[in-house]
């Protein structure tokens, strides 16, 4: 190895190699660079003491603290079910309506029940619950299966056609494409349904279609198609308002023809009894829902 | 050289030889301690009950779910953490994605998490949603996969994928594969006897028209098939979260 010296021209210390006349400056890293290197590895060292790091043959080193991941977020979720307790607790006591009432309570589960509706419900509902074509609209007060709060609590819980034995069930029958009507049939059909809620239609079509109606819808929608909801059977004669499939004649048509149905889940599988309750309460107060 | 320690890495760079075995035992800890773990992965592995390889069309879903790149905005990876255990449901556990060949867990999210979106939506809302995405989420960016509904699946070589399975590991019995396409065709259909998937995959298998478009069998059916099994299968109700063994 050549003796040490610098370059001439600039005064850094060069390498001492030197090829054909070409030599190499022997710029150091700076100080801090070098500090800031060594604490890291040094650093490294102590991680490996006190968590798990190492791989062994069966398992690893657990490291002097026991750190565990999954140990540490059932500490927080612990940590959060205890502070949520005291308003929990007074949830599970009270009634649907007493919490409705009570003015604590009630703004209690309404932030509750809007983060849970953001993530979940507008998911089919849209967002501020304001439904979409075969998604039902939450903010009308126009209920398909019951909107007392009660009902609410028992929708959320069960879910509509969800498999769950408690489900809200119930099928329209596809009267066109299964063919228990006469494609003529469900063209006076359609014209009946819409002379229901007092708009313009054919006459004669409403005539032909009356015993129909009678013999075919009646026994869910109700003789003057007012609807059910213990079937979960839309009122006909309200003139449209949030039909689920729509109310011109082509939906109203494809709707007897094809019998839709929508799924609901069973939200009693993902969350537990107070947050479906704070749930209810906040969807029931957001439609100005039916007094129980 | 020798003195000031700050230089001493001098010696290292100034023989080949020595910087070679310094690579070397580098590269081999990196080596040991990302391969030497794969030895007792079964150790890491959580013992869960309900967890099933994936029935033939699930497996094709899973197939297209890959293919149409949904993994590049969707994790299948619960992390950890509060706010995710709070909005997606229990952590994902590696039991979850055992019968994974690649596993789905993701790097990013675009979109939402996937690992638990099994039974959270109705079939008709996966396939608007799949159709048309912003016909349900109105501020989605996600592409609409309209096209699943109108592409016939194709499924012969089912059979195959569930014998490459198997060979990664995937616990296929031969009964499973020989009845391969008429278990594909069964899971789709509500009015085929479900005795034969029930006695190979449990009674925890979605049997329905996931498309609802009776009759035919669409990539639409397979991926919702798949959407609706994910995180459905691990019976939590017998799961020891807080047992020492499954603490990581």
């Amino acid at each position: 190895m050549a003796e040490r010296d610098e370059d001439e021209t600039s005064g850094v210390e060069t390498t001492g190699h030197e090829w054909d006349g070409i030599r190499e400056f022997d710029t150091p890293l700076p100080r801090w660079w070098l500090i800031i290197f060594y604490a890291s590895i040094a650093f490294a060292v102590i991680y490996w003491v006190l968590m798990p790091a190492w791989p062994l043959i069966t398992t690893n080193t657990p490291g002097l603290l026991h750190y565990s991941e999954r140990a540490s977020v059932m500490r927080e979720v612990a940590a959060m079910r205890a502070k949520r307790q005291a308003e929990g607790a007074q949830l599970q006591r009270a009634t649907l309506e007493q919490i409705e009432k009570d003015p604590q309570m009630q703004a209690y589960a309404f932030a509750v029940g809007q983060s849970i509706f953001g993530d979940n419900c507008a998911v089919c509902h849209g967002q501020g619950g304001l439904g979409g074509k075969g998604y039902p609209n939450l903010r009308e007060g126009v209920w398909l299966w019951g909107g007392s709060l009660e009902q609410i609590q028992q929708t959320i819980t069960y879910g509509i056609r969800s498999g769950d034995p408690n489900a809200h069930n119930s099928q329209m029958p596809a009267f066109g494409r299964d063919g228990i009507l006469q494609p003529s049939q469900i063209d006076d059909l359609t014209e009946y349904v819409v002379s229901l809620s007092h708009r313009p239609a054919d006459a004669a079509a409403v005539a032909r279609a009356a015993p129909l109606f009678q013999s075919n819808c009646a026994v869910c929608h109700g003789a003057g198609g007012t609807g059910n909801q213990l079937v979960g059977a839309p009122n006909l004669a309200d003139g449209g308002r949030q039909w689920l499939y729509g109310s011109d004649r082509a939906s109203i048509h494809d709707q007897i023809w094809n019998g839709h149905g929508g799924v609901m889940p069973a939200w009693g599988r993902r969350f537990d009894a107070n947050t479906i309750k704070a749930l209810a309460v906040y969807i029931h107060a957001n439609a100005g829902g039916q007094a129980s | 050289m020798a003195g000031s320690p700050w230089k001493a890495h001098g010696a290292l760079e100034r023989h080949s030889l020595l910087l070679l075995i310094g690579i070397v035992i580098v590269v081999a800890i990196g080596g040991l301690v990302e391969i030497v773990p794969l030895f007792y992965l079964h150790n890491t592995i959580e013992p869960v009950q309900g967890m099933r390889p994936y029935t033939p069309l699930e497996l094709e879903g899973r197939d297209i779910y890959i293919r149409e790149g949904c993994y590049v905005c969707h994790s299948q990876m619960i992390r950890s953490l509060r706010d995710e255990v709070e909005r997606y449901g229990h952590y994902s556990l590696a039991a979850e994605s055992m019968y994974d060949h690649p596993f789905q867990w993701g790097a990013h999210r675009q979109g939402p998490d996937l690992a638990r979106v099994g039974g959270k939506y109705s079939d008709g809302w996966h396939r608007d949603h799949l159709t048309n995405p912003r016909s349900v989420v109105p501020e989605s960016v996600m592409p609409p996969y309209r096209f699943l509904a109108e592409t016939t699946l194709d499924y012969r070589d089912v059979a195959d994928k569930m014998r490459t399975m198997r060979a990664l590991g995937v616990p296929y019995t031969d009964d499973d594969i020989k009845n391969a396409v008429q278990d594909l065709r069964d899971q789709d259909d509500p009015t085929a006897s479900p005795t034969g998937l029930h006695a190979r995959y449990g009674k925890n298998v979605n049997i329905r028209d996931f498309a609802g478009d009776p009759g035919r069998i669409t990539e639409m059916d397979a991926l919702i098939a798949y959407l609706q099994m994910l995180g459905t299968l691990v019976d939590f109700s017998t799961y020891q979260a807080d047992a020492p063994n499954n603490l990581r």
